[in-house]
């Protein structure tokens, strides 16, 4: 008797949790560079303090998060594949699409350099590089806005990495992180978010080649689920997030946010783009 | 090498300073994990008992659908319980997805074949012992369900532990439903999976060992609970 009095009080205790947490909140669907970089870690805090909402991060690659926005499992989404977001907002999802803030790419490969790609700063020239030299390469292969702009990379340079593909093309089909972790066992290049890559610990030999190309720019926009769509969407709390974020405190609060000294995210939310 | 060493020193300062962050995740892995076991420990024990005792026809291939059900991917049973508990899905109404208690059905589902599949083996063996006793005081396989599951208690103590094992030690699943929110469904497991994606290999690997103990310690308690109530029993 008293094991089935114990077993039902942990299935109570169980049900009980989700009624313990924070009564406002919000569901942000993001993703993985803007979580793992330690952003959100700095200016959700701000936000919730200011506004008495919650925010719950469900940090993902691009495609995956605009998914879940899709299926109305999140209120807003915070993503950086413009072509994808105005897909999103075209259909009907959700939006208006606002600009929030942008930061960069980084083409990053061994010290060793084998297809000698440092210090030529035009990317398209180093991806030619890459694949002529047959060099390991990672890609994220998971739809996320950093895989959907090295696609757009390899076009521009004019090469189609595909036929490397299972040989010098290795698509892991996993996050920024597990990327680098792969890239850095295998000596390889990849292309990476600048802010995941400053978090990043177990870089081992690789680094920096290629950077401040103007096509390697990363911006970031923000869209607010339809209630049209689904009616227990927050849509007062999103737009509340959605305001404050594009707006000149959220903006001063991602302009704050520094690694060892340097800015990771810069804001432009007041400008077109 | 060095990454192990650093490893075990980062496990230490975790546990020696009480790191306020890494309690509340742990806190959290664990209620989670005694929750589901609770839920699946109702369901999953009976239905090994019955399985036992009961004849019936299309027994075997229970028996045999539970049996496999124990391998079941946890990803996929996150995948499903995802798919139920969305906004877009049948029971999306209930708002559960991302929050613990999706964790906790997503764990349940995972523990409750383990459960009824180890308990029926355990209890069958009773069973045969039992049963001419049982039946001479005219108890059916019904009557005979409580009976075996309290004269097997300690045999189920086993398979109870089993079951916690794998709800504490399982990402694929609670990582989907739960979506690894800060603060809210942030557990052991997918807090190693995370500090791993960040390239913090000793954080991660020092976070598994402190899981690694507190189960350790789960499972020693569970014995010497074992060995005193069966000195009692005498």
């Amino acid at each position: 008797m008293v094991k089935r009095d114990l077993l039902l009080g942990l299935v109570l205790a169980g049900l009980a949790l989700p009624a313990a947490a924070q009564e406002r909140f919000i569901t942000l669907a993001s993703t993985t560079s803007t979580e793992q970089s330690g952003l959100f870690g700095h200016i959700l805090p701000i936000f919730t303090r200011d506004s008495g909402i919650g925010v719950r991060v469900v940090a993902l690659g691009t495609g995956q998060a605009l998914d879940v926005g899709r299926r109305g499992d999140a209120d807003v989404v915070l993503v950086h594949d413009r072509a994808a977001e105005e897909r999103f907002a075209a259909e009907g999802y959700g939006g208006p699409r606002r600009g929030v803030m942008y930061n960069d790419f980084v083409l990053i490969g061994p010290a060793a350099d084998p297809a000698g790609i440092a210090g030529t700063g035009d990317v398209a020239v180093a991806l030619r590089r890459i694949a002529a030299q047959r060099a390991p390469f990672v890609s994220r292969g998971d739809r996320s806005g950093t895989h959907a702009a090295e696609l757009r990379l390899w076009q521009e340079a004019g090469t189609d990495p595909v036929q490397g593909r299972g040989q010098w093309y290795r698509e892991v089909g996993q996050g920024m992180g597990p990327a680098l972790n792969t890239a850095a066992a295998q000596e390889a290049y990849l292309l990476s978010d600048r802010g995941t890559w400053l978090a990043f610990r177990n870089r081992q030999a690789l680094r920096i080649l290629v950077e401040g190309d103007r096509r390697l720019l990363n911006q970031y926009g923000v869209l607010a689920v339809s209630p049209q769509r689904h009616p227990g969407a927050k849509t007062r709390e999103a737009q509340a997030f959605i305001n404050w974020i594009t707006g000149a405190a959220g903006q001063a609060a991602i302009a704050g946010y520094r690694i060892d000294g340097e800015q990771l995210f810069f804001p432009n939310a007041g400008e077109p783009g | 090498m060095q990454d192990l060493g650093s490893a075990f020193m980062a496990a230490i300062a975790l546990v020696r300073d009480g790191d306020a962050g890494m309690l509340a995740i742990l806190g959290l892995s664990l209620r989670v994990s005694l929750a589901a076991l609770g839920i699946a420990a109702v369901v999953g024990l009976p239905l090994g008992a019955l399985l036992a005792v009961a004849r019936f026809p299309g027994r075997r291939a229970v028996v045999v659908a539970l049996n496999a059900l124990m391998g079941l991917p946890p990803v996929v049973a996150g995948l499903l319980i995802y798919l139920l508990l969305s906004r877009s899905g049948p029971l999306g109404s209930w708002g559960l997805l991302f929050t613990p208690g999706a964790m906790v059905i997503a764990q349940a589902v995972l523990v409750t074949p383990i459960l009824a599949a180890l308990s029926r083996g355990v209890l069958e063996a009773l069973w045969e012992e039992y049963a001419e006793a049982l039946r001479s005081f005219g108890a059916g396989p019904w009557r005979a369900v409580p009976t075996l599951l309290w004269d097997g208690r300690f045999a189920l103590l086993t398979v109870l532990l089993a079951g916690f094992g794998r709800a504490s030690a399982e990402v694929g699943a609670v990582i989907l439903v739960g979506g690894n929110i800060e603060g809210f469904t942030r557990t052991m497991t997918t807090a190693i999976a995370l500090e791993t994606s960040k390239g913090d290999l000793p954080l991660a690997l020092a976070l598994g060992l402190v899981l690694m103990v507190i189960v350790l310690g789960v499972n020693a308690l569970a014995q010497g609970l074992r060995d005193v109530a069966l000195r009692r029993a005498g």
